[in-house]
């Protein structure tokens, strides 16, 4: 039997908002050309080019020679961490991060140990909220070069103090980064960072356009072989009909955001308490009022997370999963157990601005069956 | 020690679990079981099962036999 798709996995990507698809569809015939040489064909190009950055810049809060456009969220998350640290290479070899960071932040933490630096992984508490205590004296201790901070959970949507962790931070003289995928063009964005990355999939722009955002005054190196172009801080041409589309769907999206907030935010608080009352044995995670608006997570005890994610695929759902058997690595998800909440049976859902009331009423009225029908299955009713 | 071992290597998560859960309420109030389990979601899922349902999470040990668990039988 088929059912009509519901998809409700924004926050790994958001579809392509409207005005992306326009931007990217001119600029496929105008911003074709090197934006670094000198004909009109290329100036041209180099117009749309600082167009995309001002606007986006401007939505940012941030000056336009600040910004650099990168080849996705991924990109500038290690050229962000990378780079920090080798700008302060000369004061200490420590990266100071939250165990809950985007794993594209944990691999480059890795790649950074890896060539004899150290990381220092701070702990959060059962919501996903790191603990200020520990980040004070992680941030604090000699040879810190860099703090990172998701500015709120990925996986579970709990906002992370980032006012509080900035300014201890601003008192010890490291400078923290950001990654703010999940925020960008959803909700306002916290103050007191040195760098900031974000992804355009996220909002609604294309995928493979990343930001990166350096702060003057900050200590950055680039980490790549040279390049000159987008201020140096990431090599290559950039994909600009792409950044075109990111730019004006950015745009776009911040001006909704206040209006989405408003009407998604309720949506994920039914879920929240709708999955708690009406399945029995699920954990709903993540912290339930200092949280993202359109992100919501649970785990189902004694259902396979795998087996979750085909039954709701089957019935039309896209969601995601921390589970470990969803993983490539077999592990699972760093930030749940870096909360201590259950990771088997786990469901992330996230919405967007397509998302309607009614798409959430039958994804809440169709799981209790589902998430039954598998325990039938396992023959684990009753446990 | 434990009073009895339950052998979960091999399996994966929810299976541990779900062995735990089955065997629990056979032994008596006070009773340590201990499950060999090397599935690493274990590691979180045998002591986020011992907070829902109110069972005691002893400790998570590494011996010969691998990563196990001990759970104290608490109601």
């Amino acid at each position: 039997m088929s059912a009509s798709p519901v998809y409700l996995d924004a926050a790994t990507a958001a579809p392509m908002h409207p005005v992306a698809r326009q931007a990217l569809l001119a600029a496929l015939d105008d911003g074709w050309a090197d934006p670094g040489k000198l004909y009109t064909q290329a100036r041209r190009a180099r117009q749309l080019l600082d167009a995309a950055r001002e606007a986006t810049a401007q939505t940012l809060g941030v000056r336009a020679d600040e910004l650099s456009f990168t080849s996705s969220g991924t990109t500038a998350a290690h050229g962000a961490v990378l780079g920090g640290l080798a700008g302060r290479r000369r004061v200490g070899p420590t990266l100071v991060h939250s165990a809950i960071e985007h794993s594209a932040v944990l691999h480059a933490a890795e790649r950074h140990v890896a060539a004899g630096g150290v990381a220092n992984p701070v702990p959060v508490d059962r919501l996903g909220r790191l603990d200020l205590t520990a980040w004070s004296d992680a941030v604090r201790a000699p040879g810190v070069a860099l703090a990172a901070l998701i500015t709120a959970s990925h996986e579970v949507g709990t906002v992370q103090p980032v006012a509080e962790a900035a300014a201890t931070c601003a008192d010890a003289g490291v400078p923290l980064y950001v990654d703010a995928a999940q925020s960008v063009g959803r909700v306002p964005l916290p103050a007191g960072w040195s760098v900031l990355t974000a992804s355009a999939h996220k909002w609604g722009g294309p995928p493979g356009v990343g930001l990166l955002a350096v702060r003057k005054g900050t200590r950055w190196e680039s980490p790549w072989p040279a390049d000159e172009r987008e201020g140096g801080r990431t090599p290559g041409s950039v994909n600009l009909p792409a950044v075109v589309a990111a730019a004006a769907s950015l745009r776009a999206a911040a001006v909704d955001a206040s209006a989405e907030e408003t009407r998604l935010a309720p949506l994920v608080d039914r879920i929240r308490a709708r999955v708690a009352a009406e399945v029995p044995d699920v954990e709903v995670v993540g912290d339930p009022v200092l949280r993202l608006p359109h992100l919501v997570t649970f785990s189902c005890l004694y259902v396979d997370g795998e087996a979750l994610l085909h039954a709701l695929d089957r019935r039309g759902f896209a969601v995601s999963s921390g589970s470990s058997c969803t993983s490539s690595t077999l592990r699972p998800s760093h930030v749940l157990e870096a909360m201590g909440v259950l990771s088997h049976g786990n469901v992330r859902v996230s919405l967007h601005r397509e998302t309607t009331e009614a798409d959430v009423e039958r994804f809440l009225a169709e799981l209790p069956g589902i998430v039954a029908g598998l325990r039938a299955e396992a023959g684990v009713v009753g446990l | 020690m434990p009073d009895e071992v339950l052998d979960c290597r091999g399996q994966r998560c929810p299976l541990p679990v779900i062995a735990a859960a089955r065997r629990m309420p056979q032994v008596p109030v006070g009773t340590v079981v201990r499950v060999l389990a090397d599935d690493p979601a274990a590691a979180v899922d045998i002591p986020a099962w011992c907070r829902m349902r109110g069972q005691e999470f002893v400790a998570a040990i590494t011996g010969p036999d691998g990563p196990a668990y001990d759970i104290r039988r608490a109601h």
